[in-house]
């Protein structure tokens, strides 16, 4: 193995405190915004810790008394779980078939490149006609909608995570099953599914997480509490009367908790899942 | 596939369409943003619930950035806004592109009568009218009365010239690094400081549907900016300020003078989160030797039903509600009223008798941004303009220039 | 032979995607490619057909090649500051330390902060009267005095840039540390024992590995940097002075704000073409690295 002195050793443990404090500090402060009174973030020089830990915007935020900020914050969170769900479940159920079939055809090579090469589509190529388009089925400001317009985020996404997930799972099964007399979707209920059940998941979280993040398509799709989602409520409060830092930021904690928690939670699967795409290509 | 999810879809949104039927719900548009609060317009509508108990309404507060484009885009929506508040700058393109109903024959001869004439321009364009007017507001000259008095200033400033001296004044004495705060990001809210200015120093935007204020007291207005700007007078980061921000920098004592709007005088007075509470004062921005008194931009907004709206006539009610005396003088602290008689009321001007005082001169001298369709564009151009001439990328001739010509006029 | 067997099948389980995709891509971008020919409004006009007026009208805007200057800084700031620390965190990562899975662990943080309290986070850290930034360096001594960070044209780039490196270097790292991790160990011990520097060892036992990847990432990140919206609409809007306001951003307010969605959709079709263009040399020049490596 290789040897190491002792300045090397000190001078990697120091660079990886670095590492933790850079990736921390903006986190952490975050967090000591959203309890902080609006007094301590207004000081100067600045407190970075508050006098008196001040809970009240999460009680704000959480209250759902008619016609309150907090109703129409929980609304949106709501909204955003909506179309996320549903546009994950959607492109999930599509991806299954169309990623198998990849899969096993490599001469379709072609159609996965074409696929793949919808992600350099900017969003702006897109949204002016999807704007009439929704507007002329009637749903602009509508949860089923924006899901739809996700899909074309999502659907890509997944496909190609799912052709790379099932590239490993030996064919002879298939065959086996096909001998059997198996018809198509009894092979790919019985024989691939529980097979993929990891990637599938994998994927999932990943397209939830896409769907969670999106900001573009739902600031100009939406117009109220009907369909507006979290990242639309967030960018509202940030520009609106931006005098209370401190709510702005429990609003971001609220936003960031959940996909947080599935980082945390998921860390290996996402990690294989993220580095995969990075290293197959 | 389609199809189905297109069936499936449909059966979807005619669900939520019988099970909304017993009630009709009005969407609102509003900003949070200056003038009334967001708990002053909840509660406003709480009270026209009250009174129509078969009526819900939701609201929705946008960054008044986001207002314009917000109500633009809900006209492909069918279930979009029934009211929008609107900008007095918009009703020209909003007519052009049919955006909102014509509601003049809905007005009737007490409003006209009872109403300033002042405030009926921010909703009249080409002889129709587009709404109620609903915020009466303008920029005013706040200043801090602790700093005047220990800076040895008896008297407000009366022009721009003595603003700038008295700043001098107050830097000098070391009660503030920076005596002046603005409203300068690249913003709607850098074109209404610009416009005061423009209007004290005698200028024009237009002159036959072509920029002017190139020349003369535009060019004077941004040359005064720049100057302010640069002696380090002003709050560097003005630059970067929109109305929240100067707002926080004043009622932290940060500051000893600031141009804003009429809601500012109570926050920064009587609110608790204020260091400077009981010594705001407030006066007209001021004038220009030899060609103004006083000076003030034309900030008022209107409420409008789109021409979406599948509940006009409702919305109409609620807007005549929104836009009542009654409602309007309960909460005439943030914002002052649009009614005449108001300001005799002592119940409305007891505890803000200064800001009344200055509001009598200021909206008397209310000067228009210009009537054009294409606004939006001419305003995004002369915001870059401003900009570059105050971080120094250019001289304000040659900036007020390119936004001239960049402007689509 | 089971493959071509199963192709008439692998048609049908396209089906679904295909058919979503024409909805929610194909139909769209070619009514964008019909728009971009006419002088259509987003409210009333649908428009007349003038032909290659709008494209030949943007390109040579002072808006359009400000606001592609403003792209390509970010973009090229952003992306090559990600790649370089990424990859130096993924060589840390790879040493032995105390905590180095707490570590791996954190990375993915960033990651999953959503890109729209990203933005608001460091839009309240740069304030520039309460702001983080300035009350940390003044504290330490670092900053004489307040500083505007989001008012001044050089700094608002870097600032956004920033940002936008605290939130994407760590994937770099987990992709590139993946890519450490399948550098067999006995082939670098062979290097250590030829008496290989670490230069060496880098160049010619460890970037054979690292280089695909690297790619991989570099061309992902560099389409998304190139689409960039949320983080500057939130951050600056564009300013000060349109110094920030990007390709996205432009299209944005040509077609909804004022309205002239035949313009903006040849904006957005330019965009497209350009990234295009960076994505196909990416490519290319990625298949003669894989050629050199073998």
């Amino acid at each position: 193995m290789e040897h190491q002195s002792r300045w090397f050793r000190l001078f990697i443990h120091l660079m990886a405190l670095l590492v933790a404090l850079i990736i921390l500090m903006p986190l952490a402060w975050l967090f000591v915004m959203s309890i902080s009174s609006n007094a301590d973030l207004s000081a100067k020089p600045l407190r970075w810790w508050p006098n008196e830990i001040d809970i009240s915007r999460y009680a704000t935020l959480f209250d759902r008394s008619d016609n309150s900020a907090g109703q129409a914050f929980m609304a949106s969170l709501f909204n955003s779980i909506k179309v996320a769900g549903m546009a994950t479940i959607a492109a999930i159920m599509v991806a299954i078939p169309a990623g198998w079939a990849l899969s096993r055809n490599p001469r379709l090579g072609w159609v996965l490149g074409g696929i793949i090469a919808t992600y350099m589509l900017p969003p702006v190529a897109l949204s002016i006609p999807l704007y009439f388009i929704l507007a002329k089925f009637g749903l602009l400001n509508n949860v089923f909608g924006l899901g739809l317009v996700y899909l074309s985020i999502l659907a890509p996404f997944v496909t190609w995570l799912l052709k790379s997930g099932f590239d490993p799972i030996p064919k002879d099964l298939e065959r086996a099953a096909a001998i059997d007399g198996a018809r198509l979707d009894q092979m790919l209920r019985i024989v691939i599914l529980p097979l993929a059940m990891p990637v599938i998941a994998t994927a999932t979280i990943f397209a939830f997480l896409l769907a969670w993040d999106e900001f573009f398509y739902a600031l100009l799709f939406t117009s109220n509490q009907d369909a507006k989602t979290l990242t639309v409520a967030i960018a509202d409060l940030a520009g609106g009367r931006v005098s209370d830092y401190g709510l702005i930021a429990t609003a971001g904690v609220i936003a960031a908790l959940p996909p947080v928690l599935i980082g945390i939670l998921m860390q290996r699967s996402l990690i294989s899942g993220l580095t995969n795409g990075g290293v197959k290509g | 596939m389609t199809l189905k999810l297109r069936a499936a879809l449909m059966a979807a949104t005619a669900l939520c369409g019988t099970s909304a039927m017993a009630e009709t719900t009005l969407n609102a548009l509003f900003m949070a943003q200056a003038a009334y609060s967001e708990d002053d317009i909840r509660a406003m509508t709480a009270s026209f619930e009250s009174a129509h108990p078969d009526v819900k309404i939701n609201l929705e507060f946008v960054p008044y950035e986001g207002l314009h484009d917000k109500t633009v885009l809900s006209q492909g929506a069918g279930g979009g806004y029934d009211v929008v508040l609107f900008d007095v700058i918009w009703p020209a393109e909003y007519s052009e592109n049919g955006i909102l109903l014509d509601v003049s024959d809905k007005i009737t001869e007490d409003m006209k009568a009872g109403i300033l004439p002042g405030a009926w321009t921010t909703v009249d364009y080409d002889g129709k009218s587009y709404g109620m007017p609903w915020i009466l507001d303008t920029k005013y000259l706040f200043y801090n009365k602790d700093m005047l008095k220990q800076a040895g200033i008896d008297t407000p400033p009366a022009t721009w010239a003595e603003l700038q001296e008295d700043a001098q004044t107050i830097k000098d004495a070391g009660l503030v690094d920076h005596p002046i705060v603005w409203s300068w990001a690249q913003a709607e809210a850098a074109i209404c400081d610009y416009t005061t200015l423009l209007s004290a120093f005698g200028g024009d935007f237009l002159k036959e549907g072509a920029p002017e204020f190139q020349t003369g007291g535009g060019l004077d207005a941004l040359h005064y900016m720049v100057d302010s700007f640069k002696s380090g007078l002003t709050n560097p980061n003005s630059k970067e300020f929109l109305e929240e921000d100067v707002r926080n920098v004043f009622q932290n004592g940060d500051a000893a003078f600031a141009l804003n709007w009429t809601y500012m005088y109570n926050l920064a007075n009587t609110s608790e989160e204020s260091k400077v509470a009981g010594n705001v004062g407030v006066v007209p921005a001021p004038g220009v030797e030899g060609s103004s008194s006083v000076s003030a931009v034309n900030g008022s907004m209107g409420l409008g039903i789109p021409s979406t709206s599948e509940n006009p006539d409702l919305a109409w009610d609620y807007i005549v509600h929104m836009t009542s005396q009654p409602v309007q003088d309960t909460y005439a602290k943030l914002s002052l009223p649009i009614w005449k008689s108001s300001y005799e009321d002592t119940a409305v001007t007891a505890g803000q008798e200064e800001l009344i005082d200055a509001a009598s001169k200021s909206l008397a001298a209310m000067y228009p941004r210009p009537m054009t369709p294409r606004y939006q564009e001419m305003s995004m151009a002369l915001q870059q303009g401003i900009q570059e001439a105050l971080l120094g990328m250019a001289s304000p001739e040659d900036a007020l220039q390119g936004a001239a010509d960049n402007s689509g006029l | 032979m089971f493959s071509e067997r199963m192709s008439p099948r692998a048609l049908l389980l396209m089906l679904p995607l295909v058919l979503v995709m024409i909805a929610v891509i194909g139909w769209p971008l070619v009514d964008t490619i019909r728009l971009s020919m006419t002088d259509a409004r987003l409210a009333g006009t649908s428009g007349e057909f003038i032909g290659a007026d709008n494209y030949t009208k943007t390109v040579s805007s002072r808006n359009f090649q400000s606001a592609f200057w403003a792209t390509m800084r970010f973009s090229v700031w952003s992306v090559s500051i990600e790649l370089v620390l990424g990859v130096l965190v993924a060589l840390l990562l790879n040493q032995r330390f105390y905590g180095r899975t707490l570590l791996r662990a954190l990375m993915i943080l960033p990651w999953a902060l959503p890109t729209v309290v990203n933005a608001t986070l460091w839009r309240l850290i740069y304030n520039p009267e309460y702001g983080a930034l300035n009350a940390l360096l003044t504290q330490i001594g670092m900053l004489d005095a307040y500083r505007s960070w989001l008012g001044e044209p050089s700094s608002a780039m870097t600032a956004l840039i920033v940002a936008d490196v605290w939130k994407n270097f760590p994937l770099v790292a987990l992709i590139a540390l993946a890519a450490l991790q399948a550098v067999p160990k006995d082939i670098r011990a062979a290097a250590i024992s030829d008496g290989a520097n670490a230069w060496k060892r880098f160049r010619y036992v460890i970037m054979p590995y690292l280089i695909g990847p690297l790619m991989v990432a570099l061309v992902l990140r560099t389409i998304e940097a190139f689409k960039v919206f949320d983080l500057i609409w939130i951050m600056t809007r564009g300013g000060p002075a349109n110094s920030t306001r990007s390709l996205s951003i432009l299209v944005y307010q040509e077609a909804f704000a004022f309205q002239r969605v035949g313009s903006g959709a040849s904006l957005a079709l330019i965009i497209t073409l350009i990234i295009t263009v960076l994505a196909v040399a990416y490519l290319m020049i990625m298949r003669r690295f894989a050629g050199e490596a073998r």
